[in-house]
């Protein structure tokens, strides 16, 4: 703060451009609040239902995916860490990681997606058509929570891939990080929103 | 004052060590909630993953995100919205447990 009139004769303000993200991030936190509202009400109507349809979810992958995007997130802030010392290949190298993290949860949400798929367990499919109320919402809420959640995945993909692009081209320097630490913040939203994913979805036994 | 626009850098970051070691808590937060989850805890299943879950954000939020190395105000707006999703969540649990 107190460096800020400095920053403004350069039209810098990194206090600035964080609170523009967290602002941001706020929105995006109400967005997924409401929907989880909207669990809490049909889980405490299906309570039953809702056991019964998660035992179809596959534990493992959920598992290895939580592993997957919080190792992701430690990368991220390693990243940060390291460009701020100035080591600007330690740097690419853990952002690359990130990158590489984030597309690894995609593939194996996508190979999660199309085992549901091809049991006919998808919005108007021919298996989920058969089931109870409360499994139709389960699953709906599924696909609708962890497809958002996905979304956002990707988008974050496109996100730091920019921040590379930007970290290569020195953009993003030791003096000059706001950047990365703004698509870093996005990339530990992505992966708060799943800590809450997981076990309301996953571990319902 | 510096001679050049510097990064903001706080003093107080914690560095690569700190930060894997946050990241381990949080593996073996979601390995203890894997594992409790095979247990039969009846009503206590949610409650516990809920726990776990809110522990491994606050790590993430704070840490992670650095709420806790940032000024003040980040935290009091971050606050405030939790405070509000939690009045929105409560008020619905009330409509809908004593309708």
């Amino acid at each position: 703060m107190s460096t800020n009139s400095h920053n403004i004769a350069h039209h810098r303000d990194d206090f600035g451009s964080k609170m523009g993200m967290w602002l941001f991030l706020f929105t995006e936190l109400i967005l997924f609040g409401g929907l989880f509202i909207m669990y809490m009400v049909y889980r405490v109507e299906y309570s039953e239902q809702f056991h019964l349809a998660a035992k179809e979810l596959n534990l493992a992958l959920g598992t290895i995916n939580t592993l997957i995007l919080l190792t992701s997130s430690l990368t991220m802030v390693l990243s940060i860490v390291a460009i701020g010392r100035g080591s600007k290949k330690i740097s690419i190298f853990y952002l690359i990681s990130t990158i590489l993290l984030a597309l690894g949860f995609m593939v194996i949400k996508a190979f999660e997606w199309g085992a549901k798929f091809s049991h006919g367990l998808y919005p108007g499919g021919t298996e989920l058509a058969n089931l109870s109320n409360g499994e139709v919402i389960f699953f709906g809420m599924y696909f609708v929570m962890t497809g958002l959640h996905a979304l956002h995945v990707l988008i974050g993909i496109v996100i730091l891939s920019f921040m590379l692009v930007f970290l290569l081209r020195d953009k993003i320097n030791k003096d000059n990080y706001i950047k990365l630490e703004a698509g870093g913040l996005y990339w530990h939203l992505v992966d708060l929103i799943w800590i809450y994913l997981f076990p309301l979805f996953y571990l319902l036994h | 004052m510096e001679e050049k626009p510097v990064h903001q850098e706080h003093k107080n970051s914690p560095g690569y060590g700190y930060n894997i070691l946050i990241w381990l808590t949080l593996i073996s937060l979601t390995c203890v909630s894997v594992a409790v989850a095979g247990l039969d805890l009846g009503a206590y299943i949610l409650l516990t993953a809920l726990v776990i879950a809110t522990i491994k954000s606050t790590l993430v939020i704070n840490i992670f995100m650095h709420i806790k190395f940032d000024d003040p105000i980040f935290k009091l707006f971050f606050s405030l919205i939790i405070f509000t999703l939690f009045v929105l969540f409560v008020l619905t649990a009330f409509d809908i447990l004593y309708r």
